[in-house]
């Protein structure tokens, strides 16, 4: 009880407060800082020739544009089969799924699958995807392996704004004659829209910047032409960084630096897009 | 039109319901493929060659250990810097940082988990790892030490995320007895928030944790990747090499259906039961704690 009630309690707290503080800005100093450090270092790299050009003379110089195209693509493909599929789980972990054992089964398989090594995921999509059902190594094969990869975040944050949709609103659709998917369509889905976009966009973003699970599946080391078929394998941003950064003897630390730069800039675009809906929306809400 | 209706709405509801299995079917699905590559490996590899120390496919030496005591280090190391600064990010932020610092912070943090892992890496390559072997007097910058360090800075975020959710949902009124009782705002924080977020606080930890194991492109790329034991602390400054980095550098060059090829899909198989297991303890760990949270408040 003294020791609770000593009087220099007041000065531990000082100190504590001082260290937590502390460490808050150690943790987060360094992000800052590693984003700062790339945009002041690639961006001497970056000219038109750089974004719209091929890479020759062993990639050490032209530019990135297949990479920046197959990373469009790749995202594009997983939108594809990750947002219908991801939404619809979500409305039915929501409006339809009663608290059963069965739930209870898919929510331990949804945090399973958000656990789950992202290199596991690459070697899943090998032996599925690419040898199974004999898509190659391919967009079709990598969209696919990254599709079900985002799936959990995406449907994590569906359901999570799909439920934050007040339960009056649907009392009132129903009572005025809607069917339940009419409800759930014109009324739920449109009010949790701007939480489902937040979720979609930041699952793509990690999509769009992991290389692992591509390595065996889609990712292509150098291409000279684009990709013309979902069935075709192609370059991509986070691959070809990795390519050029440890591959390549004698890279110019320019392109290296180039590469990470509108790798960066393609995330943090999406991640900023994410942060304004989710702010937007939630100064809008009336409910 | 009626009946067009109603069909709709059956075809879309079972649609839906469908869906809804997915994640389950997936899970199994993974399950199936990595046990089908997998375990022809131990019809290949004898169990006393494949608990060896010797990493060398070339010649068929198919030793997992040192893979295994390489991604444990690293982890290791990992969790020694995401446990402390996650969690006392997640202090901070949830318990000391005005609100609008509470703003700025909370989307950085999670800016962080977005940063992809091959950006990491390559600066791992290009800034720290130079930095750290002068620094430390190393003969290469490339260990198990600077896979640890970014390997932390990748795991800080999910540790903060949860374990900030945790922290939040301690009731109000838990905080207002404390201070009414005289304790100072770091004696509540110390002895009654975090205790009583305490399972969350469990749970956080064991996601970093797991988030750590199974990163793959940073370590691969800081950390030398030399399958060499590593037994004693100070293996922490010399390269490593981790199950992840073994698979993602050695699959491309394999012959499909080779004993390699299974062996690699086998480390995969460790790998995913390592994550379910992580997963279904840090699950039920949370299930158990709302359980006594609503007894509470029965």
């Amino acid at each position: 009880m003294t020791k609770f009630l000593s009087r220099n309690r007041h000065t531990v707290q000082r100190i504590g407060f001082s260290l937590i503080t502390l460490m808050a800005v150690l943790t987060v100093l360094p992000i800052v800082g590693t984003i700062i450090y790339i945009l002041v270092q690639g961006g001497s790299a970056i000219s038109w020739g750089f974004l719209s050009g091929f890479p020759h003379d062993g990639m050490r110089a032209g530019g990135i544009l297949p990479a920046i195209i197959g990373t469009l693509y790749l995202t594009i493909g997983t939108a594809i089969f990750s947002v219908p599929l991801g939404i619809a789980a979500a409305v039915y972990l929501s409006e339809y799924a009663k608290d059963t054992q069965w739930t209870r089964l898919i929510r331990l398989a949804i945090i399973n699958l958000a656990g789950i090594p992202s290199v596991v995921y690459g070697l899943f999509g090998l032996g599925l995807f690419v040898l199974f059902l004999q898509f190659g190594t391919s967009i079709l094969a990598a969209s696919l392996t990254l599709s079900i990869m985002t799936l959990p975040v995406i449907i994590s944050t569906a359901e999570e704004s799909l439920r934050a949709v007040p339960q009056a609103f649907r009392t009132v659709s129903i009572s005025l004659g809607a069917t339940r998917w009419q409800t759930i369509r014109k009324i739920v889905l449109k009010e949790a829209l701007p939480g489902i976009l937040t979720g979609v966009i930041l699952g793509l973003e990690r999509a769009a910047g992991e290389t692992a699970p591509i390595l065996f599946t889609g990712a292509a080391f150098f291409l000279p032409r684009l990709p013309q078929s979902p069935f075709d394998a192609t370059m991509a941003l986070p691959y070809h960084l990795f390519v050029i950064s440890t591959q390549v003897p004698e890279m110019p630390i320019q392109i290296q630096y180039g590469t990470a730069l509108v790798l960066l800039v393609f995330v943090l675009t999406m991640n900023l897009i994410a942060t304004v809906i989710r702010s937007r929306a939630r100064a809008r809400r009336q409910w | 039109m009626e009946k067009s209706l109603n069909w709709r709405e059956f075809i879309i509801t079972r649609a839906i319901k469908a869906s809804g299995y997915s994640a389950v079917v997936f899970v199994l699905l993974i399950f199936f493929f990595l046990l089908r590559e997998g375990l022809p490996t131990l019809g290949e590899v004898d169990a006393s060659s494949l608990l060896n120390i010797r990493w060398y496919p070339i010649e068929d030496h198919f030793g997992i250990l040192p893979l295994i005591t390489g991604s444990i280090i690293i982890t290791f190391g990992a969790a020694l810097i995401a446990v402390p600064f996650g969690i006392g990010t997640a202090v901070y932020i949830s318990e000391i940082a005005p609100r609008w610092m509470r703003e700025i912070l909370k989307p950085l943090v999670e800016l962080l988990g977005g940063l992809p892992s091959v950006v990491l890496g390559f600066l791992g390559i290009l800034v720290l790892s130079p930095y750290l072997r002068i620094l430390l007097d190393l003969p290469t910058g490339l260990t198990a030490f600077t896979g640890s360090l970014l390997l932390g800075g990748i795991a800080v975020p999910t540790v903060v995320s949860v374990a900030e959710d945790a922290l939040d949902s301690v009731p109000r009124a838990y905080r207002e007895g404390a201070w009414a009782l005289g304790a100072t705002k770091w004696q509540t924080i110390w002895r009654v928030t975090l205790p009583a977020a305490k399972s969350g606080v469990l749970t956080a930890v064991m996601l970093g944790v797991g988030r750590a194991i199974g990163e793959t492109m940073t370590v691969m790329m800081v950390t030398g990747n030399a399958p060499v034991m590593a037994t004693k602390l100070g293996s922490l400054f010399s390269p490593v090499r981790t199950m992840t980095a073994t698979i993602a550098a050695e699959m491309g060059e394999v012959a499909n259906g080779s004993t390699h090829y299974h062996v690699l899909f086998f480390i995969g198989m460790v790998l995913f039961l390592i994550s379910l297991i992580v997963n279904v303890i840090a699950s039920s760990v949370v299930f158990r704690a709302k359980k006594r949270a609503e007894r509470i408040l029965s």
